[in-house]
């Protein structure tokens, strides 16, 4: 067999073991935090019925009791133990802001790609009706929704990701139109290819990077909201705990000096810093291998 | 050393950081001499270290590059030793760049005067007024038209071949000792390369200005080198003077890189306008935007087993009858037939077996093939989608066509970003071949390609042409290749079919055409005497393009 004459491959690319590897040994202090936090959550999330030193409806205490060996962060408006309390609202909120962000994502991917691929008249119509959902103030739009059809779970959690989807459409409809005039997107329709494939297979891997950034964002966006709704006695219904609703429930007690909604609060803005330090290192080393191939050699 | 030496590099390495993190030589151990008014030209293909090295003469490395060892002697001063201030006001000065492409290179928002004038006056070699004399008196010399005004449009008010000439004009203005050319008619039409060829090259001459100039093309580079420098992954292969290089070349690598131009591919007899054509294009008219006719009642039938290549400078409306063959574009009027069978205009509405008859491959292989898949996802899938092959059958039928287009079976896990230029151009013509089609669409398959690497990609096209009975329809802008492959040319201007016939009687002087004349007459050749011979010639010829410009 011939073989191919004075060529050779200068580029190899290095295989995905390599690449999370070196994804690791890059990552700066800043991140590892984030990632430390995300895990300390996730872990949280799978084992709060066993680590939780009591019940989630359980009144072990007094009010507001301070912090004490049984209750390492005290007890909480009704006497419930506050450190359970957390424990499990971090299970109830994430899992919620998880789901719904999924499905804001997956919603406004589809609507996304396919206003990118197909373009023209779709295109049009499907971006002027996220402009339209945009228009109305978040917050408001969703108050409405939900004091019409209830604080049900999958309500809440509708709404946050169709309002998401919104800002997932812009994203991916962006990223998508990029890649839809690559001559691979070309040749792909000249097979004949049907839609859904050329949205899933050629457009899908080359934008993977940006919306893996754009999830960490959103979802971090999405228990904020869930934290916000709760406090406006929207969100999650008691006797569930939630961070948003436990700040709202314990508000008072800062008046008295007493630091029990902070501890929500705080766990609250440790997640959401926590995702945003890991997202930040992912974009930032996007944009350098994007930097990287604009130099060439 | 003589004293009129003005560059002198000595043992130059430059290193760049690979994937992995190590550091690996793009410029390794080279040495290059340039006297005073003397042009060299570097030749290799890309990723040879060409426009590197020619970087290196400001002592200029590019992001993620650095000059790692060496002498870079400049009129005397070894410029790795001075401070970056000194260096600065020495480039642009001393030494000017010339880019590949000036439409990248120019603010868009500027006028052209002011950024002409920018070195000579940031550097304060000259007040502004004196700088736009100077820029004027140059657009004079480059043959640019109403040199007095034009350098007060913007950039997008003048065409491609203008604005590379008033590129030069910024590289002279400050009357520079060397003058680096990296690749600078390379995106250019042949009918607009000549102009901007002979005036650079007079220029050089008038002001004996010592240039580097940075090509793959031999045949430009013979016209205007006093000498040739071949080059290959960085190092020094061969170095000699211009006609010695071309006609006598000693390393093995220079002779292949002379023998891929003047090489004889194809040597088909014509055998008559086909009967029964595989692609009969019919009185096809087409527009954009509905109001300007891009396509006009072109007329062009392609039979079995024949190659018709279609020729014209760019916009000419070449690659826009490739859209309407496969439905992209939909045309105004008339319609597109295989077979006897007529298409429907637009893609949604023909079937997949009528698409898989005509099939494309492209001139950027980088962006023609997904780089998140497979070499097997990539020829596999037309494999699935037209023939049902799954499993086993498509692993056997890809390993077939692998073998077809001479690469080896274990190129089938790798992704497009591990294959070389030409391997991946091999790739998507394996892509092309598992549709099993009768007619594949060429569009300009060739022009991104180095020379040795094009020519093997020609080659194999040839052979599987006769393999498979497979009609080609070329869309190319250089001729040398049209005149080894084509059985038929079909000439374009403007969106007309100016001339078509066999390639034998379209080359064969006298043309009938003045704008196929004149595009032959455009088509550098492999002697040093072309384009003074052209030049003598032009008269009428050039007519049409002074028309052109003035716009």
């Amino acid at each position: 067999m011939t073989t191919v004459n004075s060529e050779t491959a200068r580029y190899i690319k290095p295989s995905k073991l390599l690449m999370v590897r070196r994804f690791l040994a890059e990552m700066p202090i800043t991140a590892w935090i984030g990632l430390i936090v995300i895990f300390i959550n996730l872990f949280v999330v799978l084992t709060a019925q066993w680590i939780a030193p009591y019940s989630e409806t359980e009144f072990p205490t007094e009010v507001w009791a301070p912090p004490s060996a049984e209750n390492w962060l005290g007890g909480d408006q009704l006497g419930r133990d506050m450190l359970t309390r957390i424990l499990y609202g971090a299970q109830t909120t994430i899992t919620i802001a998880f789901i719904a962000t999924l499905l804001s994502f997956t919603m406004g991917i589809i609507a996304g790609f396919t206003a990118a691929v197909v373009g023209g008249f779709i295109d049009t119509l499907l971006s002027r009706i996220v402009d339209a959902l945009m228009a109305i103030p978040t917050l408001i739009l969703a108050l409405v929704v939900i004091s019409v059809l209830g604080t049900e779970i999958y309500v809440l959690i509708g709404v946050i990701a169709v309002l998401d989807s919104t800002r997932v459409f812009r994203l991916s409809r962006a990223i998508a139109m990029d890649v839809a005039v690559m001559e691979y997107v070309e040749a792909a329709r000249l097979r004949g290819e049907r839609l859904w494939w050329i949205m899933t297979r050629e457009v899908l891997p080359n934008t993977v990077m940006p919306l893996i950034a754009e999830f960490g964002l959103r979802f971090a966006f999405a228990f904020l909201f869930i934290a916000s709704l709760s406090f406006l006695g929207l969100g999650i219904q008691p006797p569930l705990a939630d961070w948003g609703g436990m700040v709202r429930e314990n508000a008072s007690a800062i008046i008295y000096g007493i630091a029990a909604p902070l501890y929500p609060a705080a766990a609250i803005a440790a997640l959401a810093v926590g995702v945003n330090l890991l997202v930040d290192y992912i974009l930032a080393r996007q944009n350098r291998s994007v930097a990287a191939a604009f130099d060439g050699v | 050393m003589s004293e009129s030496l003005l560059l002198d590099m000595q043992a130059l390495r430059i290193e760049a950081r690979g994937p992995d993190g190590e550091p690996f030589r793009i410029v390794d151990d080279v040495d290059l001499q340039l006297k005073r008014g003397e042009v060299l030209g570097l030749i290799g293909e890309s990723g040879a270290g060409k426009s590197t090295i020619g970087l290196a003469s400001m002592n200029y490395a590019r992001t993620g590059c650095a000059i790692t060892g060496g002498k870079i002697i400049f009129d005397g001063t070894d410029l790795r030793t001075l401070s970056e201030d000194d260096v600065r006001a020495m480039r642009g000065v001393k030494a000017a760049y010339i880019a590949q492409s000036a439409a990248a290179s120019f603010n868009p928002v500027k006028r052209l005067n002011d950024q002409v004038t920018e070195a000579a006056v940031r550097h304060n070699v000259m007040g502004r007024g004196d700088a736009v004399k100077r820029a004027q008196e140059l657009y004079g010399k480059l043959d640019l038209p109403d040199p007095d005004n034009i350098g007060r449009r913007y950039p997008h008010q003048v065409s491609g071949g203008q604005l590379q000439r008033v590129m030069s004009a910024m590289a002279m203005t400050c009357g520079p000792d060397l003058l680096v050319l990296d690749e600078p008619t390379t995106a250019l039409d042949v009918t607009t390369q000549i102009e901007v060829l002979a005036t650079v090259r007079d220029l050089i001459r008038t002001n004996n200005t010592a240039a580097l100039y940075i090509t793959h093309d031999l045949a430009v580079v013979a016209q205007i080198a006093d000498r040739i420098m071949v080059l290959q992954y960085g190092k020094l292969v061969e170095v000699g003077e211009t006609n010695q290089i071309l006609h006598d070349p000693q390393d093995p690598y220079t002779k292949e890189l002379i023998s891929a131009r003047t090489e004889e591919i194809n040597t088909k007899v014509f055998t008559g306008m086909p009967e029964n054509p595989v692609l009969s294009i019919k009185n096809v008219t087409a527009s954009y935007d509905g109001k300007v006719d891009v396509l006009k009642s072109i007329d062009v039938d392609i039979g079995r087993g024949e190659t018709v290549a279609i020729v014209g400078e760019s916009g000419s409306g070449k690659s826009t009858l490739a859209r309407v063959v496969t439905g992209l574009l939909p045309p105004r009027e008339g319609h597109v037939d295989f077979d006897g069978e007529t298409y429907s205009p637009a893609l949604k509405q023909r079937t997949k077996e009528q698409l898989r008859k005509a099939q494309m491959i492209y001139q950027m292989p980088d962006v023609a093939m997904n780089p998140r898949q497979r070499v097997s996802e990539i020829i596999g899938r037309p494999l699935t989608f037209y023939f049902g092959l799954t499993g086993r059958e498509r692993d056997d039928a890809m390993m077939k066509l692998l073998e077809e287009i001479d690469m080896a079976p274990e190129f089938a896990d790798r992704y497009p970003g591990q294959l070389s230029g030409g391997q991946k151009q091999r790739v998507c013509i394996a892509r092309a071949l598992a549709a099993d089609p009768e007619l594949i669409i060429c569009d300009e398959v060739t022009s991104a390609l180095d020379q040795v690497v094009a020519a093997g990609i020609l080659k194999l096209l040839d052979r599987l042409q006769k393999e498979k009975d497979l009609a080609y329809m070329f869309i190319t802008h250089d001729l040398g290749i049209v005149r080894n492959i084509a059985d038929r040319t079909v000439v374009m201007y403007q969106g007309n079919v100016v001339e078509q016939g066999t390639t034998e009687q379209i080359f064969t002087p006298p043309q009938k055409e003045a704008y196929t004349q004149k595009l032959i007459a455009s088509t550098p050749e492999m002697r040093t005497d072309w384009l003074d011979e052209v030049l003598r010639e032009r008269g009428d010829l050039f007519e049409i393009d002074a028309e052109k410009h003035v716009d």
